[in-house]
């Protein structure tokens, strides 16, 4: 049997940089092969060059598809030829669905605009073949979802209209780009599910471009695992993950966050005075009202309804829930940035008495959010981002004092002159990810906080290195006390921080307790769907 | 990483990939030197020598003036040094004067012309002279630095307007930048024109009275630019991190949301520039513009329509105009790519694993 694509020596350079640097695979007919590593590692380049994607991108190498027509060389073929491939023989689909789907067409005109070009279809049959797409991917009511705009279907719907898009052609190789990174977890396994099914039906092959472990043990027949624009591991993916081979395999299967915080006693935690008490706390947004009422009033949105917990020095207080839940809200209401209704206590003292009584509660209560690259602002230097918190709260300490503390700040985190001399004069864009991450827990934890709130402090992080962050995370609570109100969507990262937790649905908490009774034996339908989708 | 390039903040790698464009920074240096020029027009283009040598004293007629009978004259009004007989005897024995380049200002009649009013260019008057006997290239010189500087001057007080009124705007949002919207719908609608010429008939022209005319309408584009930035900054997470911190509004504004708004501000600062000398050049054209007797380039381009087989005014003039007028466009073609977010450096960042 020959191989549906074989690739062989890809390399793809940008502007004289090698990001893919010669790499061999092949896909047979019908086959899943998922292609791992993290991001920077050349995976979603490899993807684009096949398809003459890749904008500005040197291609070199070759990747012979065996199609209908014969056996074409992809890297060498003119674009008007390789158009036709594209969509017919080979579709892709992205991580993104709000971004890939053109928000001014509703989706069936897009799914149609494919049937149109590729198949030739006239428009009773396009509108017919459409529904019956739609339909194939699960979507409830296909006739009434084409009609409908991309920002009116949710996430899941949006990948579903997108892989029907894609399937439009019957195609036989399938490139999915990350295709469920953007969804929530619960939505996740549907959409493997459906993109499963879909490839047992039209028996076509699937690359699946991914940095989930978890997505390729349960999805794919082979894996290839790259990093840095090589090939370091290829194999079933029975036999990789049974017994990986290259060290970096190893890191990646062993990345899964581990536990490792102080447990403690029972009696230290009930006499504690708690840092943070919030009983029945609700929080809305205005949102117009259509029509003429909405010009004199406003309506509300309640984000977040009747939340009560209570978080004691030392001990983390883990919120999951999905996109949309409330969970990033309440830790907004928490931080006193966001008008709230119901009792919030940070030490016994509630926000809003004065200038100079939230000053000093600030100064309890700090925050890391998620994105490492929008919460640092990019024209500070590190001594000025890491130094603000001291500017505001010891504003008579000498500017060489200050200096000294943003030091230690920094060498607390691991962030080490030795290692990036000029450290105070950076500024963020010089950082990585997970350096930028720790530049944020610098800024927190100058002002000595009591209770850090991290707000999905690890999801943008690659796995590796979200394993590191949450184990600084750990060490800093256990030498400093430190509580943390941790917001998150993974389970995962819940076990191995965690001694409580309230699982948040629709702005309600729908199950609460500690992390063993919740994630070991949930009761509410929803923890336990979220339990599954990582088991 | 044993070595690694100095850190450069967002401004300086904006510079260096400014400097990168060519034609954009080769515009920059040609357009400073003009200015700076200009600076010194009294140095470069006057009716008066810069030093005379008199019958062995020294005078300095740029800085003070002398009665013609200083220089053998028979009166005691100012000495028109273009007089022949004045140059006469200032070419006598161990006399000597040293003229600037040009040796007219721009308000200097040369009576002694050979040629009727307006003449064609002359080896007395380069590039020849207007309909009332002016030189031309000494108007072109201060009226080019006229206009320069006042479109700086405009520039600056519409930027300043603009990005405080957009900031505040932008930053308190809800009601404060719904009224501040209405205000300037209002104030937007008002007709700028028939506002200058009613303002000029009342009071008496001059260039401070235009700059606050036109400050006073000039601000509103630049406003809704540092608006929208800011309500898109304040929401993100180092600004969130910054009021969880403690930081007052005054200081937020100030160190971490403006730095990071200015970005349309010094994109548009060329054009802006170049709309404000064609906003005055304009204006003199119309006669609601500077005073009459300030050399003005509008008032050049007006004369050049009047006299239209004077083909040096209109000629020069225009050159002139057009040459001002594209290197700020091309500097502000080469700014608008330097600040582009989209634009990558080709150093690469130093990325190494945390």
């Amino acid at each position: 049997m020959t191989a549906l694509l074989e690739v062989r020596d890809l390399r793809v350079a940008f502007g004289g940089t090698d990001v893919v640097k010669g790499i061999d695979f092949s896909i047979a007919n019908g086959e899943k092969l998922a292609l791992v590593g993290e991001s920077g590692s050349g995976k979603t380049v490899t993807a684009l060059s096949l398809l003459g994607l890749a904008t500005n991108a040197h291609c070199r190498g070759s990747a012979r598809f065996t199609g209908n027509e014969g056996s074409v060389d992809l890297l060498a073929l003119p674009e008007p030829e390789l158009r036709t491939i594209r969509g017919r023989d080979i579709a892709m689909i992205f991580q993104e669905p709000m971004t890939a789907l053109n928000p001014l067409f509703p989706v069936g005109n897009q799914i149609a605009e494919v049937l149109q070009l590729k198949q030739g279809l006239d428009k009773d049959a396009c509108a017919k073949a459409v529904v019956e797409l739609l339909a194939s991917t699960g979507i409830s009511e296909p006739a009434r979802r084409a009609q409908a705009f991309p920002h009116q279907l949710s996430g899941g719907q949006r990948q579903r209209a997108m892989i029907a898009m894609a399937l439009a052609c019957k195609p036989k190789l399938l490139l999915a780009d990350e295709p469920t990174t953007a969804l929530d977890v619960t939505v996740r396994a549907q959409i493997l599910g459906l993109l499963a099914d879909l490839q047992r039906e039209y028996g076509m092959a699937v690359l699946m471009i991914t940095h989930d472990l978890n997505l390729v043990r349960k999805f794919a027949d082979r894996v290839a695992v790259m990093e840095n624009g090589r090939l370091v591991e290829h194999g079933t993916v029975q036999a990789v993950f049974a017994s990986p081979q290259h060290a970096y395999t190893r890191k990646l299967i062993d990345s899964r966050p581990k536990r490792d915080v102080a447990e403690a006693g029972p009696d230290v935690t009930a006499d504690a005075a708690p840092l943070l008490q919030a009983r029945d706390v609700s929080v809305a947004y205005p949102v117009p009202i259509p029509g003429l009422r909405g010009w004199l009033r406003k309506g509300a949105f309640v984000a977040v309804k009747g939340v009560t917990f209570t978080i004691t020095p030392g001990r983390t207080l883990g919120v999951i829930g999905e996109s949309g839940s409330g969970k990033s809200t309440l830790a907004l209401a928490a931080l006193g940035l966001q008008p709230y209704s119901g009792e919030l206590q940070v030490t016994g003292q509630p926000w809003g008495r004065g200038k100079a009584s939230d000053k000093a509660l600030r100064r309890i209560l700090q925050v890391v959010f998620q994105d490492p690259f929008s919460s640092l602002s990019p024209r500070m230097t590190v001594e000025e981002i890491v130094g603000e918190g001291l500017l505001v709260h010891q504003a008579s300490m000498s500017r060489s004092e200050r200096q000294q503390r943003v030091l230690q700040a920094l060498a607390e985190v691991g962030l080490q002159e030795q290692q990036f001399p000029n450290l105070l004069s950076r500024y963020p864009h010089e950082f990585s990810g997970g350096q930028r991450q720790r530049l944020a827990v610098a800024r927190a934890l100058i002002v000595e906080p009591s209770l850090l709130v991290l707000d999905e402090p690890t999801s943008a992080l690659d796995v590796t290195i979200q394993q590191q962050v949450l184990r600084l995370l750990q060490t800093l609570q256990r030498e400093r006390q430190l509580s943390y109100l941790l917001i998150t969507h993974d389970v995962d990262v819940i076990r191995a921080m965690a001694h409580d937790v309230l699982v948040m649905k629709d702005g309600e908490v729908v199950e609460s307790g500690s992390v063993a009774q919740v994630l070991d034996a949930p009761q509410h339908p929803y923890t336990q769907a979220l339990v599954a989708s990582v088991a | 990483m044993a070595t690694r390039p100095p850190s450069h903040s967002p401004a300086r790698r904006a510079w260096a990939r400014f400097r990168r464009n060519r034609l954009g920074y080769w515009s920059l240096l040609a357009f400073c030197t003009m200015a700076v020029l200009s600076l010194f027009a009294e140095v470069v283009s006057n009716d008066r020598p810069l030093v005379v040598r008199y019958e062995g004293s020294y005078y300095f007629p740029l800085v003070r003036d002398y009665p013609e009978t200083t220089f053998g004259g028979d009166f005691l009004t100012a000495t028109d040094y273009l007089d022949p007989f004045i140059r006469e005897r200032l070419a006598q024995d161990g006399n000597w004067a040293i003229f600037p380049l040009n040796r007219y200002g721009p308000k200097t009649l040369n009576y002694f012309a050979a040629n009727p009013n307006p003449s064609a260019p002359t080896s007395e008057n380069w590039l020849g002279t207007d309909d009332r006997g002016r030189d031309l290239l000494a108007q072109l010189i201060y009226g080019f630095r006229v206009s320069v500087f006042f479109a700086l001057a405009l520039t600056v007080t519409g930027v300043a307007i603009g990005v405080l009124a957009g900031a505040l705007q932008g930053f308190f949002g809800g009601k404060t930048d719904l009224a501040f919207q209405r205000f300037i719908e209002i104030w937007g609608a008002m007709p700028e024109l028939y506002l200058l010429i009613i303002f000029s008939a009342i009071f008496a022209p001059s260039l401070a009275l235009l700059l606050v005319l036109l400050s006073l309408f000039g601000w509103m584009g630049l406003s809704d630019y540092v608006r929208a930035e800011f309500l898109r900054n304040r929401q993100l997470d180092y600004v969130r991190a910054a009021r969880a911190l403690g930081v007052g509004n005054w200081q937020i504004i100030v160190r971490h949301i403006l730095p990071n708004s200015l970005t349309p501000v010094v994109t548009f600062l060329p054009f802006r520039m170049s709309g404000a000398i064609l906003a005055l050049t304009s204006l003199d054209f119309l006669g609601l513009g500077v005073p009459p007797g300030t050399p003005s380039l509008g008032e050049l381009l007006a004369q050049g329509k009047n006299n239209i087989d004077a083909w040096w005014i209109s000629l020069s003039t225009f050159a002139v105009l057009v040459m001002t007028l594209l290197l700020l466009t091309f500097m502000g073609d080469a700014l608008r790519d330097a600040l582009d977010p989209r634009k990558v450096d080709h150093v690469p960042a130093p990325e190494t694993k945390a």
